[in-house]
């Protein structure tokens, strides 16, 4: 599916990004508060779903080429993360659902949790 | 040997925010020289786990990683407390962290283990007082 599906499903708000979403597929996510368990079993995943919201959030997706940040229960990055994301070319959008029934929506809508 | 990059950083411990720019800065540098994905993704997380122990656990550091046709060598060396206990400090899920570096995404004890798993070698030298150096291979 697109970053166009995804913001639908979990009808996200686009905070940097936007023009790309239709363009970019992606075929799975994790989702994790603990940045060192991303980096422990992410295995070439385009999107991350977390509900940590500090610097390292963007610098961790950074490193392991993830390509789109999804902010869960309503947790609202500033400006600065923001702005790291916008010059990393990384997609960064905000949800209210909490990380449990956002995964699951992506789930059901045929996103996976991809090789571990 | 005569065709080796060498890169140098200091590693400040004041500011949280900033721990990783060091290690994104290496991934750019090797993206650029061509190197293998796989390889760069490895040396991407192994350096920023021991980057970000370098600024919760030791005061900050100095980290030098050198670059040769055959391997990727990280030095990463600090004169924080030292680590009293290997062994145990290796295992998944040990750590002293405190709570404020859990809620900042880390502290899961999973550093040490995680920078094992993503290097072809990893040694630790450490004295109580005086400091650990770790060095870590990527080999190529
Ligand atoms: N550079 C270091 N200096 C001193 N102690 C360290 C250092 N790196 C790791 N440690 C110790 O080893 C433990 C385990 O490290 P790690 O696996 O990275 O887990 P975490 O950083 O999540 O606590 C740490 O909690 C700390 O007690
Ligand atoms: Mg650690």
């Amino acid at each position: 599916m697109t970053l166009r599906d995804v913001q639908k499903v979990l009808g996200a708000r686009v905070l940097t990004g936007e023009e790309s979403l239709d363009q970019v597929v992606v075929s799975s996510a994790c989702g994790s508060d603990m940045m060192s368990d991303v980096l422990a079993f992410s295995k070439d995943h385009s999107i991350l779903l977390t509900g940590l919201c500090n610097p390292q959030v963007i610098r961790t997706a950074e490193l392991l080429d993830i390509v789109c940040l999804i902010f869960v229960r309503g947790k609202k990055p500033d400006e600065t993360i923001i702005q790291m994301a916008k010059e990393r070319g990384i997609i960064v959008m905000e949800t209210g659902h909490r990380m449990f029934s956002s995964c699951g929506m992506l789930y059901q809508a045929g996103l996976h949790g991809g090789a571990i | 040997m005569n065709d080796a990059i060498v890169l140098k950083y200091q590693i400040s411990p004041d500011d949280f925010t900033r721990a990783g720019e060091a290690s994104s800065d290496v991934k750019g540098k090797l993206k650029q020289l061509g190197i293998s994905p796989e390889a760069v993704r490895k040396v991407a997380i192994a350096m920023y786990e021991g980057e970000i122990n370098m600024v919760i656990h030791a005061n900050g550091g100095e980290i030098v990683v050198e670059i040769t046709p055959a391997e990727i060598k990280m030095v990463l060396a600090d004169v924080g407390p030292g680590i009293p206990d290997v062994e145990k400090a290796m295992k998944a899920g040990y750590s002293t962290a405190p709570d404020e570096v859990r809620n900042l995404g880390f502290g899961a004890g999973m550093g040490l283990p995680n920078m094992k798993k993503y290097t072809d070698d990893m040694k630790i030298e450490t004295t109580i007082g005086v400091g650990t150096t770790i060095t870590m291979l990527v080999k190529l």
